[in-house]
């Protein structure tokens, strides 16, 4: 008996000096690698031109084709050399666009020693190589087995004890304990991948009876906000491990999932958040509105859906910091399990975390007006790049009705304004 | 873990493709990263339907004619060497070239090979001439469905008009080059900006 409880105590003994241990390394070895390495790559840019969005009027595309000769030619029409514009800002997008490299992971100025962020480098020396098989060595010979120890630990535990909680009769004993099992499960999961978060502006902390929104760049977002509150989440209902994980956390705390019939029905879906919003007792939902994985270098665009509902959102910004391993998902490129494998393997995962002030709708304006106001205060907070782009442009085409609107743009500069005309003829 | 290409750019490729097109080593290496992160099938080839899958250029209207340059005629595959060939025309135009050799061709982003790229957008059977259906084609590229077919062909009209000087009703390459517009060829210059850190 006495024997079984001593295994015991070593074993979780063991499990919390892992967790110190990996938080102090990570932390050494950022500091020293990032002043030693200074192999730089040159990063890229060129200006598109090319006039987005309709915002802009016939006059200012008239002004970007013909520049400033366009007081000569101001009885021409049409002037072949139109297409010069069209053709430099093909060209341009060709060099490089500000969408396709937002699916794909962020390119570093200086190699952080893993193989997977190295694009382009050749040998460069035998130091070098020598760090870079050392680092080899101390991340899958002794990270990784502490972290893959920990996570299948915590992983268990957790199923274990919401389960157990799961059976409590009493109603407000159960919601106590399943949050305390539910922060513990996400905590070992953080250590698990030695997340050094730092939470910024705590007081913002969303509250019972809202929606938390926030940018979207991998999985583990989801362990790295619920670490520190409880959230209900909304998603899909999976199968395997990840399902029974789903169902082991419903059986303790309200989370909505969906069957995969039903995501596609929006109403029933908008019916299931408001009910949980007006429910003041309710964890506040957590909403990723890009509702696909991005790099992390921008936000694209919020679907409307989550800012239809009326209740108060709560923005999130997330920004990773790439040099200590880079936490983007690329699902085209591998499966879920490998990923992270390959977080457990990187040098740490390193973020900061904004806590902004509570937005409402205002008067007058629309959800998507409110997603895109959101939408910037994220962007402004993180340091992303704000874009109008679609996330699921990773995988479908794009609207020809954006073309449609250049096409419509540019045939007015040609034949000019109906209501300019109409104004013309009446003086 | 991704997939890198399965091969990098050789000294000896760089050191040709610098001579052929005039970019620096840096811009190459550069550009191969771009050409490799577009060729999604990692066959160190680019198809019609990499191209298309930039955003900003789908919508653009003459998209599908710029990506066409890029194509050998009848081919459907452009490798790096060809991708870096259609790109040279858009590097600004030197006027003291270093070796101003007399017998030596004409470098690709000369000022003639810039129009001769902008005159084959319109002229795609390639018989030197544009014709009035060639520029209507174009014409409606560009302005989609906004503008009927009576007023876009009297836009034609007009243009071959002031432009033909031969009588012929088609516009040749020389007439092109003598048009008005020519000052605007500036434009057809895509900076490359290079900064560093």
């Amino acid at each position: 008996f006495s024997l079984c409880n001593l295994v015991f105590l070593v074993f979780f003994g063991f499990l919390y000096s892992c967790i110190f241990f990996l938080q102090y390394i990570s932390s050494v070895l950022g500091h020293s690698f990032v002043y030693y390495i200074f192999l730089t790559v040159l990063p890229f840019s060129v200006k598109s031109p090319l006039v987005m969005f309709t915002k802009e009027s016939p006059a200012s595309l008239r002004q970007e084709i013909r520049g400033s000769a366009s007081c000569l030619c101001s009885d021409h029409e049409f002037d072949m050399a139109d297409i010069f514009y069209f053709c430099r800002s093909g060209v341009e997008s060709i060099v490089d666009d500000e969408v396709t490299k937002r699916f794909s992971a962020q390119e570093l100025e200086s190699w952080n020693l893993l193989t997977r962020s190295n694009y382009n480098f050749h040998h460069i020396n035998m130091r070098l190589t020598l760090l870079w098989g050392l680092g080899l060595l101390t991340r899958y010979g002794i990270l990784l087995p502490l972290r893959v120890t920990l996570a299948v630990t915590g992983i268990s535990l957790f199923l274990f004890f919401t389960t157990l909680v799961g059976f409590l009769p009493n109603a407000a004993l159960r919601s106590y304990l399943s949050e305390k099992v539910h922060m513990m499960g996400y905590r070992m999961c953080v250590s698990s991948l030695t997340a050094i978060i730092t939470y910024h502006n705590r007081e913002n902390k969303p509250k019972n009876g809202a929606i938390c929104v926030a940018n979207h760049t991998t999985p583990i977002d989801v362990i790295i906000l619920a670490s520190d509150r409880c959230y209900s989440l909304v998603g899909q209902m999976h199968r395997g491990l990840l399902g029974m994980i789903q169902s082991g956390m419903v059986k303790s705390s309200p989370h909505i999932w969906f069957d995969r019939s039903e995501v596609k029905d929006r109403h029933l879906v908008a019916k299931r958040l408001s009910d949980h919003v007006a429910d003041k007792t309710k964890q506040p939902i957590l909403i990723f509105p890009e509702g696909t994985c991005i790099n992390n270098t921008s936000v694209m665009m919020f679907k409307k859906g989550s800012f239809e509902i009326g209740c108060t959102i709560y923005p999130v910004a997330i920004k990773y910091d790439p040099r200590f391993g880079d936490a983007f998902w690329n699902s085209s490129k591998c499966g879920l399990v490998w990923y992270l494998l390959s977080m457990m393997s990187s040098w740490a995962i390193v973020c900061s975390v904004w806590y902004l002030p509570p937005m409402d709708r205002e008067e007058g304006e629309d959800a998507v007006q409110f997603a895109n106001r959101v939408k910037a205060t994220i962007a402004a907070q993180g340091g992303l790049v704000d874009l109008i782009w679609d996330g699921g442009l990773k995988r479908s085409k794009v609207n020809d009705a954006f073309k449609e609107e250049l096409q419509k743009l540019y045939s007015k500069v040609l034949v000019g304004d109906h209501e300019d005309e109409s104004e013309r003829m009446e003086i | 873990m991704g997939s890198r290409a399965s091969r990098l750019l050789r000294e000896e490729e760089i050191e040709e493709i610098k001579k052929e097109t005039g970019f620096s080593h840096s811009q190459i290496t550069r550009l191969y990263s771009r050409f490799t992160s577009l060729d999604k099938g990692e066959n160190g080839t680019l198809s019609r339907e990499d191209f298309q899958r930039i955003p900003e250029l789908a919508i653009n209207p003459l998209g599908d004619r710029i990506i066409n340059a890029f194509f050998p005629e009848g081919e459907d595959q452009v490798n790096f060497r060809g991708f870096m060939r259609t790109l040279a025309h858009f590097r600004p135009i030197e006027d003291n070239e270093k070796n101003k050799n007399p017998s030596a061709t004409e470098p690709l982003n000369s000022r003639t090979n810039k129009l001769l790229f902008a005159f084959r957008l319109y002229d795609l059977d390639r018989d030197d001439k544009i014709s009035r259906d060639e520029l209507l084609q174009v014409l409606r590229m560009m302005v989609g469905v906004n503008i009927s077919d009576e007023q876009l062909g009297s836009i034609a009209d007009r243009t071959i008009q002031e432009a033909d000087t031969n009588g012929d009703s088609c516009i040749s390459f020389n007439e092109f080059i003598k048009a008005s517009f020519v000052v605007n060829i500036h434009i057809c210059t895509v900076v490359l900006v290079l900064v560093n850190i």
